[in-house]
């Protein structure tokens, strides 16, 4: 399934108003002093950033999961599993598999990296750190916010919707998740473009550019330390109807076993609730609506059964999931006939695991109303995603508000990819009407 | 038919709760327990077994013939 045309550039709409997530410095590529030759042999030689994989990654991930698992010489030497039993494998072996880097780079340049919990922490101290957030993630809690994301995707589509064509990525689907996590953080959503641009140095340019990424993680860190400088005045910048207490809040007052949190810990949840919710789901979004614009028959079946949605939105994120993570060899260890070695890293492909035929008849399918889908999109085992419940309301809300309005539009142009770990389209020209 | 929720598997996906919210509650960190003592009312068998079906971390058992 080709979801772009090979080699198409990924910029953004040229169009798209001043805070596209363009980086200043390098622009889109990173660091041109980084060598990254094209890749011959995925099995021996596999680079996730190369513009194939970017572009086109099932058949790729299809030809690496009959064979052993794919090894790579490049980020100081990395392994990469494809097949679904073998990432659940190391997602759930916490004993040699450490979350404490969760990203590859040319070299591995923090040690200790900066923590991000629960993202980055593990056993036994992961379950405090992820427990502290779970209740503001909860269905319940989440469906409080259900009118807002409803209000704001219609206020999108206001906008729009009388030029009969937009860029579904630029215009409508990077704006709704930000909005929602600046309300729940209890920060300004006049500051949403600083956020993504933060976030584009971080998770794109960052991994092949250290000082970017470094200078963005520290100014996001800067912004935190303000905010909570604020509350300590007793003053916030927060939505006055916003959630109380916010996120903020809840990491400021945050303990364990009687202790308060250390600042490091307080700026590290507050940097990746701000990471790990915005690109994502602007990316689960924005595939959904790729995959409905190209394919009018589920389209149609859709718009015709929305009681479909729930399973429906499942089966987008089990095709198009949009995050891979990593994880670092903590103890020398063999997989699948693999020695796997202390400090090595491993690529952890949620999105490949979700194509794997063998768990997934017919894989590379969107199958609307799949009975038996244990996808992993949101990961599996101890680090489940905070926000799933989150990503899930704001995705079925995007499409339902979408549908209600444009039930008839389709792709008119190029579809250009986010570089990285997050996948997603981050151009989308569609016509309407 | 019963259902059972193995809390020591689950890690709180709700797709449990999602499709059979007759059968599964959350608890305030989002993990699933069976409602009542997880017997299945006549004509929710399907829905049981679509919990099953769907929850990552196979944690969701249906006990045949518990009664
Ligand atoms: C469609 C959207 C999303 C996808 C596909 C996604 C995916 C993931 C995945 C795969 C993990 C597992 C990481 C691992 O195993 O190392 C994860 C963890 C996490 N996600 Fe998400 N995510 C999404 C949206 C969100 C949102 C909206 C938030 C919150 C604002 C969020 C917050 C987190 C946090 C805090 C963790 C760490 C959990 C832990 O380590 O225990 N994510 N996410
Ligand atoms: S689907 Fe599975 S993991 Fe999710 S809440 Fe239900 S039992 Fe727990």
């Amino acid at each position: 399934m080709t979801d772009s045309k090979p080699g198409a550039p990924a910029v953004p709409d040229p169009e798209a108003d001043a805070g596209a997530p363009t980086c200043p410095v390098t622009g889109q590529g990173g660091d041109p002093a980084i060598e990254r030759p094209p890749v011959t042999d995925w099995r021996t030689d596999w680079d996730h950033l190369d513009p194939r994989w970017r572009d086109d990654p099932f058949p790729i991930w299809d030809e690496l999961r009959t064979g052993p698992i794919a090894r790579t010489e490049r980020f100081e030497g990395a392994w990469l599993p494809t097949r679904y039993e073998d990432v659940k494998a190391i997602a759930y072996d916490t004993e040699h598999f450490t979350s404490r880097r969760i990203v590859l780079r040319h070299k591995k340049y923090e040690d200790p990296p900066l923590p991000a919990p629960p993202i980055t922490s593990d056993p036994p101290e992961h379950k405090a750190h992820k427990r502290v957030l779970l209740p503001f993630f909860s269905p319940q809690e989440v469906g409080k916010l259900e009118p807002m994301a409803r209000r704001i995707c219609n206020e999108l589509i206001d906008d729009f919707i009388a030029d009969g064509r937009c860029d579904a990525a630029q215009h409508y689907a990077r704006h709704i998740p930000v909005r929602i996590i600046a309300y729940m953080l209890g920060v300004p959503v006049r500051d949403s473009d600083r956020f993504i641009r933060w976030i584009h140095e971080i998770l794109e340019v960052g991994i092949v550019d250290d000082e970017i990424g470094k200078n963005a993680t520290k100014a996001m860190r800067d912004y935190f330390r303000h905010h909570i400088a604020l509350r300590k005045e007793g003053r916030t910048e927060a939505d006055p109807d916003g959630p109380e207490p916010d996120l903020i809040r809840v990491m400021m007052d945050g303990s364990l076993n009687g202790v308060p949190f250390e600042e490091n810990h307080v700026l590290g949840t507050l940097n990746l609730l701000m990471i790990a919710g915005i690109d994502t789901t602007w990316s689960a979004i924005g595939a959904s609506i790729m995959h409905l614009g190209r394919h009018p028959e589920d389209r149609t079946r859709l718009v015709a059964e929305p009681a479909l949605m729930p399973t429906a939105v499942e089966e987008l994120l089990r095709a198009y999931s949009p995050v891979t993570m990593a994880r670092e060899v903590k103890k020398d260890v063999e997989l699948g006939g693999c020695p796997m070695k202390k400090g090595e890293m491993v690529l952890l492909s949620f999105p490949a695991a979700n194509r794997d035929p063998e768990m997934f008849p017919d894989a590379n399918r969107v199958v609307l109303d799949r009975q038996e889908n244990r996808h992993g999109a949101f990961g599996l085992g101890i680090h489940r995603c905070v926000g799933s419940n989150l990503a899930r309301m704001e995705m079925q809300v995007a499409i339902e508000e979408w549908l209600k309005r444009i039930p008839d539009y389709r792709v008119v142009g190029d579809v250009t990819w986010s570089d990285g770990t997050v996948r997603g389209p981050r151009t989308l020209p569609v016509a309407f009407g | 038919m019963k259902v059972r929720v193995d809390p020591e598997r689950c890690e709180g996906h709700s797709r449990c709760h999602a499709l059979a919210p007759e059968l599964f509650a959350l608890d305030d960190i989002g993990n699933a327990t069976a409602i009542g003592d997880g017997r299945v009312p006549p004509g929710l068998e399907e829905k049981a077994r679509l919990a099953v079906a769907n929850c990552p971390e196979y944690a969701v058992e249906i006990l045949e013939d518990a009664g």
